[in-house]
Formats: C-alpha cells, sequence, structure tokens
C-alpha cells in the first residue's frame, strides 16, 4: 500500500489516494517547490557576511544551506521571501529585494 | 473445553484483554468503567501480562495518548463510560480518521446532566457518527465475545478503523452471572499478532500521518473512511463464522428472537433485551405473537437487512435509552424508520424512550409496550409517534 | 414454615452502605454458582456514601438468567441492619410463602410490629452476636450469608459448607487463623436457624 506520492495531484481520484491521507516515505516536501510562491526575495551580500550563522536557523524552510561551518547562497526552489533572515542578520548581509 | 465462570461485565473484558495481551493501555478513571483499568493494572502488575498502562491526566490524554501508540504500531485499548467519552470527543474522530484500529471498552452511562452515573445510551449514541464502528453486548457473555472479536474486526485490511465494545453500566458491568470463558491459546491464536504494514516506529521506512489535508482531498479521505465502515459488514460477519467455530456461539448483525412469525416486534439494545425476552416467552405463552430484533452492530447500520426481517410485522416497538433531544425521539427511532422507509416496509412503529438515567426497565413494561401497539394496529387507538415509558406521570 | 427445595429464587438485600449487604449478594452468587447454579448478584447503585440505605439483588436458577430488572417479587428480603424496617418499605412485593430475614436482636413478633403488623414469615438472626463470639470482631456478613442459604433452602447445608471452606482458604491464604472462626459463625448460624425453623414448623 506504499504509494508514490509524486503521483498524486489535484486531479486524483479519492481511489488513487492512501487510507488516512497516510504519507509514505520522508522529506516529501522536497517535490513542493514552495519558492514558487515567493513575492520579496532576499538577496545574499557575501563581503558583509560574518559566518556568525545566526540566519540558517531561523529559516522555516531550510533554505540557507550550510556546509562546512559556512552558509552558501540561498536556495530559492523553497525560499517563500518570509524576510526572518534578514531581521536576524546583525551585520546587513541579507537585504530584501521587491519581487523574485 | 470451555471453562465455566462467573464474573462481571467488566471483569469479562478485562479477562478478554488478559487473554489477548495488547500493547499499550492509556486509561484514566471513570464510573462505572473503572474497573476495567483496575483488572488489567492488577494483570500488569502481577506479571500475567505485559501491556503498557499509561496513567494519564483525563480522558482526552488518554485517547490521545491510544492515537500516538496505534499510530506507532502498537495494538492499543482503553476504557471509559459517559462523560469520559465527552471528553474524548475530539480524539474519537481523529482515531477514525486517521484509520486507527483501536479498541475501545465502552460501559455506556448517561451524559449529565441531570448528573447521574447509572446507564443509559446517551453516551455512545452521541458518538455514533464518530466514525466508530460500535458492537452491543447484552450481558456479560457477550461482552467478552465481542472483546474478542474486536482487534479482527479494527484491524482487517479492509476495514482499518476503530472499534468500540459497549455495555450497559452497572446492570451488566457490575452484575456477576454465569459465563462460558475460551481457553487463552484460543482466544491468542484467534485474534492473532498484530502485524501492521505501516506504522510510525517503523525505522527506515519512514511515514506521516494526520497531516494537514486541504480541500482538494479531504472528501475524497472522507469516501475512503466511509467505504471502511461498508467494508466492516462482510467482515464482522466473517469473523463472527469463524469465533462460531472456536466457541459454539453465533453472531450476526442482530439477533431475532420469536421474531419469524411475529405480528408485533420490538427493535432493543444491550441488556434490556434479556428483560425482553423473558417477557416475551411469557406473553408467547398466552397466545401473542411477539419478537424481538437486537442490535448488536449498530456502526455499520445494517439498514436492509434490518428492514428485511421485520418486513412481515404489523407493530413494532423501536426501543431507545436515549433522547436526541430533536422534539421526535431517538436515534435508534430515527434510523429504524428510515431503514423501512428506503426499503418500503409500511408499518406502524412507537419510539419508546426508556431506561434513562438508569430507570428500571421490566418484564411489565415490555407487555404494556405491546399492549400500546395492539391497541393502535387492532384497536384503532390514535398512533403515537414517540413515548416515554417507565416515567411518573400526574 | 416449610423447606422446600428451590430451583428459581430471587432475593432481595437491604443494607446501609459500608456493611456489606452488596458484598453478601455477591457471596451467595458465588457459592450458588459453585454448587452449578446459573446466579446473578448486583447492587443498585444509589449515593455512594457510608451509612446510606442500599439494595443488592441475587437470582439462583437451574436455567439461563436473561432478566436485568431490579426484583419487584422476592422470594426472600434480608435486612441486614435493623434500623431500616421502618424507613425502607423492606416488605414490598415479599410473596406470601416467602420469608423476610432480618439481622436484629428483636424477635419476630417485635419486627412484625416495626413492619406495621406484617404477617409473613420473619426469621430473626442475631448476627452481631454469633460474630463476636466466633470471630471477636462484628462482620456480619457470614451470618446473614449462612442464615440466606439455610432459609432458602436454595443448596444442601453441607455443600454450602465445603465450598465455603475453600473460599476462605482462598481469600484468607495470608491470614488462615480467621478461617476457623469464620466456618464457626457460618455452623453457629444453621444451628440457630434450623432450630428456629423447626420451632415454627
Amino acid at each position: 500500500m506504499r504509494t508514490d506520492i509524486s503521483k498524486i495531484n489535484l486531479e486524483s481520484p479519492y481511489t488513487d489516494l492512501t487510507e488516512g491521507l497516510k504519507v509514505f516515505n520522508g522529506g516529501t516536501s522536497k517535490q513542493f517547490h514552495t519558492g514558487e510562491w515567493r513575492t520579496n526575495t532576499p538577496v545574499f551580500h557575501a563581503d558583509k557576511c560574518k559566518q556568525c550563522l545566526l540566519c540558517a536557523p531561523v529559516c522555516p524552510d531550510s533554505s540557507i544551506p550550510v556546509k562546512d561551518g559556512k552558509r552558501g547562497d540561498f536556495l530559492y526552489d523553497y525560499c517563500k521571501g518570509c524576510g526572518i533572515c534578514a531581521k536576524a542578520c546583525p551585520f546587513d548581509a541579507i537585504s530584501m529585494k521587491e519581487g523574485k | 473445553m470451555a471453562i465455566r465462570e462467573r464474573m462481571s461485565g467488566n471483569e469479562a473484558v478485562s479477562y478478554a484483554i488478559k487473554q489477548i495481551n495488547p500493547d499499550v493501555m492509556p486509561a484514566f478513571p471513570i464510573t462505572p468503567s473503572t474497573e476495567i483499568p483496575q483488572y488489567v493494572s492488577t494483570y500488569i502488575a502481577n506479571g500475567e501480562i505485559d501491556t503498557e498502562f499509561i496513567p494519564v491526566e483525563s480522558e482526552h490524554s488518554s485517547m490521545s495518548a491510544a492515537v500516538g501508540a496505534s499510530a506507532a504500531g502498537a495494538r492499543t485499548l482503553t476504557a471509559t463510560s459517559s462523560c469520559g467519552m465527552a471528553l474524548m470527543w475530539e480524539e474519537l474522530y481523529i482515531a477514525a480518521s486517521n484509520r486507527l484500529p483501536i479498541a475501545l471498552a465502552l460501559v455506556n452511562r448517561t451524559l449529565s446532566g441531570p448528573i447521574n452515573i447509572n446507564c443509559d445510551h446517551t453516551d455512545s449514541m452521541g458518538a455514533r457518527d464518530s466514525g466508530w464502528i460500535q458492537i452491543y453486548s447484552e450481558n456479560n457473555q457477550e461482552a467478552y465475545d465481542n472483546f474478542v472479536q474486536a482487534y479482527r474486526i479494527a484491524e482487517h485490511p479492509d476495514v482499518r478503523l476503530p472499534i468500540m465494545i459497549c455495555q450497559d453500566g452497572f446492570i451488566t458491568s457490575h452484575g456477576v452471572e454465569n459465563i462460558s470463558l475460551l481457553e487463552d491459546d484460543l482466544v491468542k491464536n484467534f485474534v492473532g499478532e498484530y502485524n501492521p504494514e505501516e506504522y510510525l516506529l517503523n525505522a527506515g521506512n519512514p511515514m506521516a500521518l494526520g497531516t494537514y489535508s486541504v480541500t482538494n482531498f479531504c472528501m475524497e479521505a472522507n469516501k475512503l473512511q466511509e467505504i471502511a465502515m461498508e467494508n466492516a459488514k462482510q467482515v464482522i460477519l466473517d469473523v463472527a463464522k469463524e469465533f462460531e467455530q472456536i466457541s459454539g456461539r453465533k453472531y450476526a448483525f442482530f439477533e431475532e428472537y420469536k421474531l419469524e412469525d411475529a405480528d408485533y416486534a420490538m427493535v432493543i439494545i444491550n441488556s434490556a433485551a434479556g428483560t425482553a425476552k423473558d417477557a416475551i416467552d411469557v406473553l408467547r405463552e398466552s397466545g401473542k405473537k411477539v419478537g424481538l430484533l437486537k442490535i448488536r452492530v449498530f456502526r455499520p447500520f445494517p439498514e436492509d437487512e434490518i428492514a428485511k426481517a421485520l418486513a412481515h410485522v404489523k407493530g413494532l416497538a423501536i426501543m431507545d435509552r436515549a433522547d436526541s433531544y430533536r422534539g421526535g425521539g431517538g436515534p435508534l427511532g430515527v434510523e429504524v424508520r428510515s431503514a423501512l422507509f428506503k426499503n418500503k416496509v409500511m408499518l406502524d412503529s412507537v419510539n419508546f424512550i426508556y431506561g434513562l438515567g438508569g430507570r428500571d426497565f421490566t418484564t411489565g413494561d415490555v407487555a404494556d409496550i405491546f399492549e400500546t401497539l395492539e391497541d393502535i394496529v387492532e384497536r384503532g387507538a390514535k398512533p403515537v409517534d414517540y413515548k416515554y415509558i417507565g416515567l411518573r406521570e400526574a | 414454615m416449610n423447606k422446600k427445595a428451590n430451583n428459581n429464587i430471587e432475593i432481595r438485600w437491604h443494607g446501609r452502605g459500608g456493611q456489606g449487604a452488596k458484598t453478601a449478594a455477591l457471596l451467595l452468587a458465588d457459592v450458588a454458582f459453585k454448587t452449578g447454579k446459573y446466579v446473578q448478584g448486583f447492587p443498585e447503585y444509589g449515593p455512594e456514601r457510608m451509612g446510606a440505605p442500599i439494595t443488592a439483588f441475587n437470582r439462583i436458577s437451574d436455567g439461563e438468567i436473561r432478566v436485568h430488572s431490579h426484583i419487584y417479587r422476592p422470594d426472600y428480603v434480608v435486612v441486614v441492619d435493623d434500623s431500616l424496617l421502618e424507613s425502607v418499605d423492606v416488605t414490598a412485593g415479599l410473596k406470601k410463602d416467602g420469608a423476610i430475614i432480618v439481622n436484629t436482636t428483636m424477635d419476630a413478633s417485635e419486627v412484625a410490629e416495626k413492619l406495621g403488623g406484617f404477617e409473613g414469615n420473619i426469621v430473626t438472626i442475631d448476627a452481631k452476636k454469633i460474630s463476636m463470639e466466633a470471630l471477636g470482631k462484628n462482620y456480619p456478613n457470614s451470618p446473614m450469608l449462612a442464615t440466606a442459604v439455610a432459609v432458602s433452602n436454595v443448596m444442601d447445608e453441607d455443600v454450602f459448607l465445603d465450598e465455603m471452606l475453600n473460599s476462605y482458604k482462598h481469600k484468607f491464604a495470608s491470614k488462615p487463623e480467621v478461617i476457623e472462626g469464620n466456618m464457626n459463625a457460618l455452623k453457629m448460624t444453621l444451628e440457630e436457624i434450623n432450630r428456629k425453623v423447626k420451632a415454627v414448623a
């Protein structure tokens, strides 16, 4: 009864859904690009960034990748442009711009 | 060999629980179901079973914990009555919609107010649309037998719905009567191990349960739940057939007692059915063609089968131990009449409200009820839509 | 009053919360069950308070018992506390050839007077006295149970004593010293009742 959630969409008949709408397999939200909803966009200014990493944990959508103790540029596939990271940054290393 | 014993209805259910040895039981005490968690925790303390007992701070928590435990993959149960069930209201729906095969030992007691600890069916009848399978028991024997069958029905892949096994508070829960028990091995083999295909604590096979559903998906999920309830009908009959093989006791959607040739019949639930049977025997001796249909399975509601069984009857008493306060009788009255109407069975019927708050129901009441039906059908008395019986009147 | 074999009897118990009327009814069901009968023992729950009047019921039969109502036409009534004689209608519905059993120091004629000139059979037993003599404590349950068995004749007295001995051995496994006292209470009661019944017959 495990189902491939990527095949379920708004047109799926009820017979294709799982009982109790159980969702099988982990990390299925990766298939859902919430970045499409974005109306404001954070911009990363690497030159001002001190790598304090206050921004990464406050991101609700895991759109700030951290590797080897350093953050990189935004992953815009999932960033909804909420602006929390820009508020959290003490060094003006993140600014918000209108639009995508 | 069956084991000849005597015990109360609460002990009978607890004994079934002991033989099944479920994984988790969260429970909070409430009269008259309190003895069930008491017995079970004693079995646990004595090392007779290894069920994980969770003492919780309310029934809201007991059903929440049951939902969590069942989702995690544990065979789960709880017990409650009356206001306790009312407090788990929200979680009843969660358990059903998440398709969790939890068993609930419900000991029927009225809901306040006036505050009262005695039996009527207000609690379970209120929860009749919560998506739970509901099976009712006339006596300690049926409470035991129904509980032994419960998980086989609830956990069936075509069903996967929670199930409540109901019996009358105090009348059967605290009444000691003879009972025929099955051997431990027989029950264990019949119920079997619980091996769900999917569960939350299944390492390496992650899943999510109870996720938010947007409008586009909610109705589809509801339809699947409704189909499961329809599927339960066949499963209930199949399980009953298998149970008969180990116990010799027959179960179906309902029991027909001297109904086949009856001109007048009574539809009733739980312990009062026994009283009615005794009264029917006496009335039969005086030539009255009276009979009874005792509903065992109320959810799913076997409406076509009920209508068929009553099709030849001239006058029908539909007995409700709960009032719907709709200004016209109780829930069973509505559902039975709807079943008859749908099946084009036209007969005179009276919806009697009886036994509220533990009001005693006697063989004399049964005789009066059949007399009322006769008056309407044979002697041209004015038809009655619904009526309280056993009420003090000026 | 004649002793007769009983196949189907109904007993109503009246007591006060905490006096053990319910326990006695359940014990009677228990011992009758062990002699092969179908039994019912159940209480009526009112206000659950020490001292409040309570009622308990027994049905004992050779056949399956289906009825689930209270008992309105009892064969026997057992009154565990004689202060109830005037406050509760204890003889309500009592069958003419039945009997009322009362735990009291009064004699039958005094009880009849308390019951407003009751004309049916009355059996009195001083359960407190027997209990004090046999056990040194006032536990009226055992004498009342034995009286109910002797008067209702629901089972053979020897069978009753055997079953009660088994039951006490199980119940008092950790304090076997009280078994003898309880058995004595039963035996003293049976002797007393048989003497009284003979006197009446």
